[in-house]
């Protein structure tokens, strides 16, 4: 069994293979892997015993649940009104100066992906960004800088 | 109208009373009808925006025959300006699931669900440890009822009841047409109650100290205290529970920074109200309604690209199933874009509020529905910002 197909599975007996399983198993995958390969979902489609495009169009409608490759921690920076007005488009320039990718690239080694994301219900703390699932709150580009020099640690 | 009287703050939802065992167990011996009756009498209604009250929805519910039924929590918190449901569970999230538990009595249902969206994962660990606690109480109590937690994946409207059911159901989170309601046809097409995460701690709390008393606060309209989220152009953004039925100018006063031009009242999906309006407009169902978020703009503040980072908001949170709100979406932005560059006669404006009108009555869901609100009440109130 290809190293897909045991993480499917094993996704599948913990969540089960109802219609209900499918996002869970996709979060799953996604939180492994990072994104959803075409591998994978035709894989969980088997599994489920459903229609391959029926897995694709569910994980298409959900921006979490990503269909091309991500680094290991995705960066979502909020781009919504409140984190806007307190200068995140600085802190959206300076991370990507620092990683010197552009907002919806990955760093060539795979490491970091930047996005930008709507609002993350951090209003009042922003700018706000999440890096995989951590929240990070009233970011200035002094503060991104230290917090992707510890990332770029681990 | 007495404008300058100080806005009052309530300490209710956040309070550490109504936490443990003993008061799930005396809240849970009240009757249905009891339960039902005090939350009518309360006049309490929905906390996430759309006002529906509550006391009906339990009670629709309830008078459903069909044994199996649903509890389920919207904690898909999502509209720009809210965040005080993420603090709720972060804080007292044990409120919830008694909340949860009171509905669940009264209705007569054995699951529950709280469906969290995805950008609050990180409260999960938490949430987990206090549903163990939870789950030891409903069977110490012996009563038998399971809440499980379902994430979601980052959709705005997935926080429109009947696509988040959709989505709890695995699939795209398209909203479905409405009737039938989800008291009626829910998740797993049965009768389900689905409330805002503040509303069930809410009706918690009015079963313990009596809807006479949460009935003082607030106006006939909008009954009791809520929960506001406060962010934009404040000194003190933030958190703060407050009475209902304050005038703009009342919250203006307390949280603006002096030179407040205009309050988002109710997110992107809500009403812009500018400073000439501020004195005779109400927070609150008798006015502009409120899910709880209140941005606040400052003459500094182009109103323009305010409702142009609304309206690329929701032209890429449309859910794509129904075309008012598709295209809808997607032309207002483009036209503002067009008037802006002087590609379009400032009359085109006119065009755009006609289109806004009609996604108002054609729309499927809220969602299409409410664009028009922030719509309307921007390029209405701010015109010349919108050309020039």
């Amino acid at each position: 069994m290809s190293e897909i197909e045991t993480l499917v599975k094993e996704l599948a007996d913990k969540h089960g293979r109802k219609r209900e399983s499918l996002i869970p198993i996709l979060q799953g995958v996604v939180e492994k892997e990072r994104y959803l390969s075409d591998e994978a979902m035709t894989e969980i489609a088997r599994e489920l015993d459903i229609a391959a495009a029926q897995v694709y169009g569910t994980a298409t409608f959900y921006s979490f649940l990503d269909t091309v490759p991500r680094g290991k921690y995705v960066i979502r920076i909020c781009k919504t009104i409140s984190c806007s007005m307190k200068n995140g488009n600085e802190v959206i320039k300076a991370i990507s100066d620092i990683l010197k990718i552009q907002v919806g690239e990955t760093t060539p080694d795979k490491k970091f992906t930047l996005l930008e994301a709507n609002c993350l219900g951090w209003c009042h703390k922003g700018p706000a960004m999440l890096i995989n699932d951590t929240p990070y709150t009233e970011l200035t580009p002094q503060k991104v800088r230290e917090i992707i020099a510890e990332y770029k640690r681990k | 109208m007495a404008n300058n009287k100080p806005l009052k703050k309530v300490d209710l939802i956040f309070s550490e009373a109504f936490l443990n065992r003993d008061e799930l167990k005396e809240v849970l011996s009240r009757s249905a009808d009891e339960v039902i009756q005090e939350l009518l009498d309360s006049g309490l209604r929905g906390r996430g925006g759309a006002g529906f009250p509550t006391g009906l929805k339990w009670k629709f519910t309830r008078d459903q025959k069909d044994p199996e039924k649903y509890v389920v929590c919207n904690a898909d918190e999502g509209e720009p300006g809210t965040f005080k449901d993420r603090e709720i569970l972060d804080r007292v999230g044990r409120k919830v699931f008694n909340g949860m538990a009171l509905c669940a009595r009264t209705i007569g249902a054995k699951e529950g669900y709280l469906y969290l969206r995805g950008e609050y994962r990180f409260l999960l660990p938490k949430l987990y440890q206090i549903l163990d606690e939870f789950h030891e109480d409903m069977k110490a109590l012996g009563m038998d009822f399971h809440i499980d937690i379902k994430l979601g994946s980052g959709a705005y409207v997935c926080g429109e009841e009947s696509a988040l059911f959709e989505s709890m159901q695995g699939d795209r989170g398209e909203p479905r047409n409405k009737p039938p309601y989800p008291t009626e046809y829910g998740f797993r097409g049965k009768p389900t109650v689905i409330n805002n995460v503040e509303t069930f701690v809410s009706a918690l709390i009015i079963n313990r100290i009596g809807a006479e008393k949460y009935q003082k606060l607030g106006t006939v309209d909008s009954r009791g205290s809520k929960l506001f989220s406060i962010s934009g152009d404040t000194p003190i953004p933030g958190i703060y529970e407050l009475e209902l039925g304050m005038t703009v100018e009342q919250f203006v006063n307390e949280f603006g920074d002096g030179d407040t031009k205009a309050v988002q009242v109710g997110g992107a999906a809500g009403f812009c109200v500018p400073r000439k309006k501020f004195t005779d407009t109400i927070i609150g169902f008798e006015g502009v309604p409120t899910g709880g978020s209140m941005m606040l703009f400052n003459s500094s503040r182009s109103m323009y690209n305010v409702l142009h980072n609304y309206l690329d908001f929701f032209k890429e949170e449309s859910c794509g199933q129904c075309t008012p709100c598709r295209v809808g979406c997607q032309q207002l932005f483009l036209g503002i874009e067009a008037v802006k560059r002087g590609e379009k006669p400032a009359s085109y404006l006119e065009t755009l509020l006609k289109l806004s009108q009609t996604m108002k009555i054609t729309a499927k869901c809220g969602l299409g529905q409410s664009v028009g609100n922030s719509f309307h009440s921007i390029v209405n109130n701010f015109r010349e910002e919108m050309i020039y």
